[in-house]
């Protein structure tokens, strides 16, 4: 009987899907390009008082980066839904949960990803200290895929419905409050000289969870889309 | 092989069909007939286990696909509406990529191979959106060639396919079923397989 290893459908798909998203650069760059000017009308329109700025940085780049990452998640699985692709997918034999987390994992290294890297570029505007702008990737880094994940919940239980962008973000983000909570704590705690480990301990836990329980989630609601 | 048993499906309160019994064996020839909207489509749909009916059972080899599940879908290959290729990419990477899903293991020769049976020479690196509806369909009907699946369930399989498409269709078909493999189809354009008879049931 054929059958592709666990490892084999993973790359394979994150393979795909990365092609696909380098085939199709305007969507991947729109999604960046739309962080870093949210993050960047906050020090113009706020005005160039450091002390002001330093203290609203981390809530202001989570905020954004929490947006940005919904503007992706239509993307997720439209396309392969309105080209029947996605249904071939749920016919292959193997597990469509863990074929749902290539998925998830290619869309953060698109979309997720360039924001983590971007992050610090942006905190200097801020004026932000070296120190803070470390926790700041880190705690992005940890952050992001929990958007993307949690994310792909929401665009499964969407796909195909009318102004679906809309409803997806009003079923995901009060979702993400904690990520955002602990995200933004994190940059605040290094900044006032408590300690950030329990912070980044919680994003931690916070993703393992998510990386247990979403793509399996994700495949039930992707199956009854299809239905 | 296939055994249909009192299969009743519905879509939303509207009851499609119900009590339906048949069974495919190897080298058989299976067409759906029926009107528009008499339900062939969620029949094949119901097969792939995408639709969950409202009654009866699917099995095969004697076993429900509910508990079979990815040993049977390993042993099928289906071919919708859609044609379930990418239009970003081209026709060799999409078909790698579907044999890959499948988990059948195919070289570029033999994905070439493919499409020049199709009759897609010289497209094999276009990025498919160039193609035409009748060449993407041709693209969509390769990956037959480069499954080793016992059972086709195919939806349509004609749409967009001139005359010279519709003759290989016929011919592959044959050739599938010579294999001992098993077709099942629907169709409103008469398609006759050599040496086979097809069998037929309506839906009304």
């Amino acid at each position: 009987m054929n059958k592709l290893s666990l490892i084999g459908l993973l790359s394979l798909v994150i393979r795909r899907d990365f092609v696909l998203a380098m085939r199709r650069r305007a969507d991947v760059l729109t999604t960046l390009i739309f962080f870093v000017i949210v993050v960047s009308l906050f020090p113009l329109g706020v005005g160039p008082e450091t002390d002001m700025l330093r203290k609203m940085a981390p809530g202001v780049v989570w905020v954004a980066a929490l947006l940005a990452s919904m503007l992706s998640l239509g993307r997720m699985f439209s396309a392969d839904y309105l080209d029947g692709t996605l249904e071939q997918m749920m016919l292959v034999p193997q597990s469509l949960s863990v074929l749902v987390l290539a998925k998830i994992l290619a869309h953060w290294m698109v979309s997720g990803l360039p924001l983590v890297i971007m992050a610090p570029v942006l905190g200097l505007q801020f004026d932000m200290s070296a120190q803070a702008l470390w926790v700041l990737i880190a705690a992005l880094f940890l952050g992001t895929p929990i958007l993307s994940m949690i994310g792909a919940v929401g665009a499964a239980l969407t796909l195909g419905l009318r102004g679906g962008g809309a409803l997806v973000s009003l079923l995901v983000l009060p979702l993400c409050i904690p990520v955002l909570i602990f995200g933004a704590g994190a940059v605040e705690a290094v900044v006032s000289g408590t300690s950030v480990g329990s912070h980044l301990s919680l994003l931690g836990a916070l993703l393992v969870m998510a990386l247990v329980f979403t793509p399996w989630l994700t495949a039930l609601a992707l199956r009854i889309s299809v239905e | 092989m296939l055994e249909i048993s009192n299969l009743t499906c519905s879509r939303g309160d509207h009851l499609l069909f119900s009590d339906l019994n048949f069974s495919l064996s190897v080298g058989e020839l299976l067409q759906v007939q029926g009107a528009n909207g008499s339900g062939k489509t969620s029949l094949l749909r119901t097969l792939c286990g995408f639709i969950m009916p409202v009654a009866g059972e699917i099995r095969w080899r004697g076993q429900n696909i509910r508990e079979l599940g990815d040993a049977f879908y390993a042993e099928m290959i289906y071919l919708g509406h859609l044609n379930a290729i990418k239009d970003e990419l081209n026709a060799l990477e999409n078909l790698h990529i579907s044999a890959g899903l499948a988990g059948c293991k195919v070289d570029d020769k033999q994905v070439i191979a493919a499409l020049r049976r199709m009759g897609l020479r010289g497209r094999e690196t276009l990025p498919v959106k160039v193609l035409s509806q009748g060449q993407r369909r041709r693209v969509a009907l390769a990956r037959l060639l480069l499954s080793n699946a016992s059972l086709w369930v195919l939806d349509e399989p004609l749409t967009a396919l001139d005359v010279g498409a519709v003759e290989l269709m016929q011919e592959l078909i044959g050739e599938h079923l010579a294999n001992n493999g098993m077709v099942i189809y629907t169709t409103h354009q008469p398609l006759q397989v050599v040496g086979i008879t097809t069998r037929w049931f309506a839906l009304s």
